[in-house]
């Protein structure tokens, strides 16, 4: 696999009793890229994002990031080899503060063990100092600093996207899946996140792999999209390609039938997709 | 950004002061002990010392629970099959090795002399073969489910309270014991009535030196990136997984570190009382240590100082209601849960509580 | 016991093997009916058991039915009264203790059942209540031989076990599989949610879950009395009974009715099959006959390690 290949993709499938949740997909992410992964909802994305991560095995096919090859490690391996990730569902870590959320993440890549820790090594005191200064310029990048000691279940939606964003970083990855980064937030926070993401690239240099549903955000940023139906790759191009792709419209709209009552001239016009 | 280990070499202290530090709460701990000892002890008493002693041994036994319970949020109630454990062993290496080498079945030397010397190695040696358990037991069942994991543990501490059982009994003549090694008498724990005329080593001042240390670590552990692992895992083991811990390893860390001090715990109260029963240390023993870890705070190292207070001081205090003891705490348990689930405390230490931050202002606002 | 392996040895083994697997059915079948609905341990269900026996000599004596010249109907009769009484205190802890938890997190109602457990062990030792002395109820029916084949006596109790359960049993899975609420109780287990979206009342299925698992483990309470002595609420002996027919629960697969009595069976087998022959194999060690309690435990170990949904189980998997 080339040098300039930050994670690879190879025919991953997996079906979960009989059905098949995920056909044959592949994908290659060059390093410093920005792609998207859309699809209907339940086609798929997640799951995708799943078996890189370790939660499922899959049953054929690998995933290799560079010499190593990660699919059927478990999740936390996968992670300190590289890859991170956020929830679709937010997952963070309730009770504790935001700063903790994020001094968790970057707390793996610390070598102290048990006794170092128990008796406050100069090691031990050291790297707590390195983890709790990277997590603080974390929470600045992401804007949510001031909220440092706040418990991040009582942050507001946006601000914990925002923080999964920012443990995500922490556990300095080569490899940044984000799911849904932007789902339920306004116009404004859209905005700022979109020039956000984009500038991670190059603060971090990771590879950024991305599943939403905001069609805007996605076609404007990301260098090429893949899309996926029921498992399947149907479609895999440059923003534009995708667009004018019939069987993508398809996916999304259903085909028009044939003996449509309303004549055309009469229909509302088609809401934005999201 | 500069990565977490390339900052690593510019943030190194100074390392006399890190080392200096690194010792200083333990002497402390060492001198309070001693103070709690000689003075504090004979100030209030005889009945009073005793409830003081139980007291720390509470904090001790809950302490280390809370690192499992409170910390990981595991439910484990085993935890008087480790303290059962470590009993043994201590009680073994002191109580036969007093007739081997000393020549007697009493308390020898005086402070720090062989006797205690030995005691602290029995207290040790329990605390290891408790480790050990703690893995044998903690590595595969730490996969488990919580409901699950609450049922393995039980049925850990039931095999060993049988396994203690069934051993043999405890020759109590000083010739009969001489005539086998050590490695001999392994075996002959007391069976079902249990090992005793174990010498009385247990001081306040070994209590507390214990649960000081436990203290000084479980704070320290808290406060740490290893602390923090812990915390993530109960919160959302997922996400944990996800973001690169290995949420077995550090389970099982918990585990192994609380098995530890559960057997430092059972050993002084082995020979505190003097005698060792496994029927006494079974489930309801568990159950009690449980207790203190849910009612005072699950994770508040300061909510189980107050959880373990109370609950050995009030009953002593409430002796003539000794019958309504246990429905007592066990609606206090099934209101808590109602109303409080996360304790008294909840995860928080006293000075993070709003309250005290309140009563902090209030209070340098006059000494202006 | 003579460690002779005769025919009619075996054949007194095998009743004595149905007749406590029975007793871990019926108290297992109430672990495994609450853990299907609202996925967690009630810790309390053994107390049930023990207070069974208990409510039954309460009304055994209020009726005058111990002692010598107790009527036939009067074993029936209390065993009906015990199973209606606790299918009530069944249905009242839930109300009062688990309702409010209902959406809090697993371990919160794990320890809450615990402190029911205790409640209820404690109020048992009370004076006012049942105390701290063991007593009897066996005088409730006399425990006369029913017949005797190649020199094995076939007593009542015994066959009075075999038949109550196999009855209960098919009873029981009668309800849950052909009846309305058997309908609604096995939606409620697979999915709470959907089920109330459909109309299922979910807090009517809860309760009825709860009387009938109470209802079982009292006829296994007043079952396990009359085969041994009615010790006091707080004795190991019923938290132990309780434990092992969880285990038969677990083992069996959690949540799967017939899964509870196959796991019954099994832990029954290997604490009367094995313990017998293992004791008859080593005469000359006499702890071998105090392991009773570890082999239910390892067989426990084993399989969650191996399968924790059980034998009859199936795997379930969480959504990330």
């Amino acid at each position: 696999m080339s040098a300039n290949i930050a994670l690879s993709i190879q025919n991953i499938s997996i079906a979960f009793g009989g059905l098949k949740a995920v056909s044959e997909f592949s994908m290659e992410l060059p390093r410093g890229c920005l792609y998207g992964l859309i699809g209907p909802n339940g086609a798929g994305k997640t799951t995708v994002f799943n078996l890189l991560t370790g939660v499922y095995k899959p049953d054929t096919g690998s995933v290799g990031m560079g010499k190593m090859r990660i699919d059927g490690k478990k999740p936390n391996q996968i992670a300190r080899a590289g890859m991170a990730r956020t929830f679709q569902n937010i997952r963070l870590f309730g009770e504790l503060s935001v700063l903790d959320n994020v001094r968790t993440a970057a707390g793996i890549r610390t070598r102290s063990g048990l006794f170092r820790t128990l008796f406050r090594s100069p090691l031990h005191v050291a790297e707590e100092r390195a983890v709790t200064e990277r997590s603080l310029e974390l929470l600045d990048v992401l804007g949510i600093r001031h909220r440092r000691d706040e418990q991040s279940k009582s942050l507001p939606y946006g601000d914990q996207r925002r923080l999964e964003i920012a443990r995500a970083l922490a556990t300095e990855p080569k490899v940044l899946l984000l799911d849904e980064p932007v789902a339920g937030m306004n116009t404004q926070e859209k905005m700022e996140m979109r020039g956000l993401i984009q500038s991670l690239r190059e603060q971090f240099g990771v590879s950024i792999l991305l599943i939403e549903h905001d069609m805007g955000l996605v076609m404007d940023i990301c260098e090429q999209i893949t899309v996926i139906d029921h498992g399947v790759t149907i479609a895999k191009g440059s923003p534009k390609e995708i667009q004018g792709n019939p069987a993508v419209i398809e996916a999304y709209l259903g085909v028009p039938d044939e003996e449509d009552p309303i004549p055309a001239a009469d229909r509302a016009p088609s809401e934005e997709t999201n | 950004m500069k990565s977490v280990q390339e900052r690593v070499a510019a943030l190194r202290p100074n390392p006399a002061v890190s080392i200096g530090q690194s010792i200083v709460p333990f002497v402390v701990a060492i001198a309070l002990a001693f103070l709690i000892d000689k003075f504090v002890g004979p100030a209030i008493g005889a009945t009073w010392a005793k409830i003081l002693l139980d007291v720390g041994i509470a904090i001790l036994l809950a302490g280390s629970l809370n690192v499992v319970n409170g910390y990981a949020g595991q439910f484990s109630i085993g935890h008087a099959g480790f303290m059962l454990v470590g009993g043994y062993a201590a009680a073994w290496l002191t109580f036969y090795g007093s007739v081997h080498w000393f020549g007697t079945k009493e308390t020898y030397g005086g402070f720090l002399g062989d006797g205690q010397l030995l005691f602290v190695g029995g207290c040790i040696l329990g605390g290891i073969i408790a480790a050990l358990l703690g893995v044998l037991v903690g590595l595969p069942s730490l996969r488990l489910r919580g409901d699950y994991l609450a049922i393995v543990t039980l049925g850990f501490g039931e095999i060993v309270r049988v396994l203690g059982q069934i051993t043999d009994r405890q020759p109590k003549n000083m010739k009969v014991i001489k005539e086998q090694t050590m490695g001999e008498l392994a075996n002959n724990l007391g069976g079902a009535e249990g090992f005793s005329q174990i010498p009385g080593y247990t001081t306040l001042f070994f209590v507390y030196v214990m649960a000081f240390v436990l203290l000084v670590l479980a704070y320290r552990l808290k406060y740490s990136s290893k602390g923090r692992e812990l915390l993530a895992v109960r919160e959302n083991e997922i996400a944990a997984e996800a973001m690169g811990v290995d949420t077995t390893r550090a389970k099982v860390v918990a585990f192994v570190f609380s098995a530890f001090f559960a057997g430092v715990g059972g050993s002084l109260y082995a020979h505190q009382l003097g005698a060792l029963d496994p029927k006494e240390l079974g489930f309801m023993k568990s159950i009690d240590l449980v207790i203190i870890v849910v009612i005072g705070g699950m994770g508040s190292i300061t909510g189980i100082v107050l959880g373990a207070t109370i609950l050995v001081v009030l009953p002593e205090v409430f002796r003539s209601f000794a019958d309504y003891r246990m429905i007592v705490y066990a609606l206090a348990l099934v209101m808590v849960m109602i109303l409080r689930p996360q304790g008294i405390m909840g995860v928080q230490e006293l000075w993070e509580t709003s309250l005290w931050r309140k009563l902090l202002g209030k209070f340098r606002g006059a000494a202006k | 016991m003579s460690s002779s392996l005769t025919a009619g040895d075996l054949l007194q083994t095998t009743i004595n093997f149905l007749a406590v697997g029975g007793l871990y059915a019926l108290i297992a079948l109430g672990y495994t009916l609450v853990y299907g609905i609202l996925r967690f341990i009630n810790f309390a269900h053994s107390d049930i058991v023990a207070w069974g026996g208990w409510i039954a000599l309460t009304v055994a004596s209020g009726f005058g039915w111990l002692g010598a010249g107790s009527p036939a109907f009067a074993l029936p009769v209390v065993l009906l009264m015990t199973m209606v009484i606790c299918a009530v205190m069944g249905v009242t802890i839930e109300r009062l203790a688990y309702r409010p938890l209902r959406k809090a997190p697993r371990l919160n109602v794990l320890i809450t059942a615990i402190g029911v457990s205790l409640f209820l062990q404690n109020v048992g030792l009370l004076k006012k209540f049942f105390g701290n002395r063991p007593s009897t109820i066996s005088s409730l029916m006399e425990n006369k031989v029913l017949a005797t084949i190649g020199g094995v006596q076939l007593r009542l109790f015994d066959m009075m076990t075999i038949l109550l359960t196999l009855i209960l049993v098919i009873l029981l899975e009668r309800f849950v599989y052909r009846t309305k609420m058997g309908r609604g109780m096995r939606a409620v287990a697979f999915d709470e949610r959907v089920a109330s979206l459909m109309g299922v009342n979910v807090n009517q299925v809860v309760a009825v879950t709860f009387a009938l698992g109470s209802a079982l483990a009292a006829a296994g309470g007043i079952l396990f009395a009359l085969r041994n002595d009615l010790r006091m609420t707080a004795d190991s002996s019923w938290v132990l009974l309780g434990l092992k027919a969880f285990v038969a629960a677990v083992v069996g697969g959690i949540g799967n009715v017939r899964g509870a009595a196959a796991g019954a069976m099994l832990i029954a087998f290997v604490e009367v099959f094995v313990h017998r022959y293992v004791i008859a194999a080593f005469p000359d060690k006499p702890w071998v006959g105090q392991l009773q309690d570890i082999y239910v435990f390892g067989i426990l170990i084993l399989v969650l390690l191996f399968k924790p949904s059980g034998l009859l189980g199936k795997t379930t998997v969480e959504k990330v």
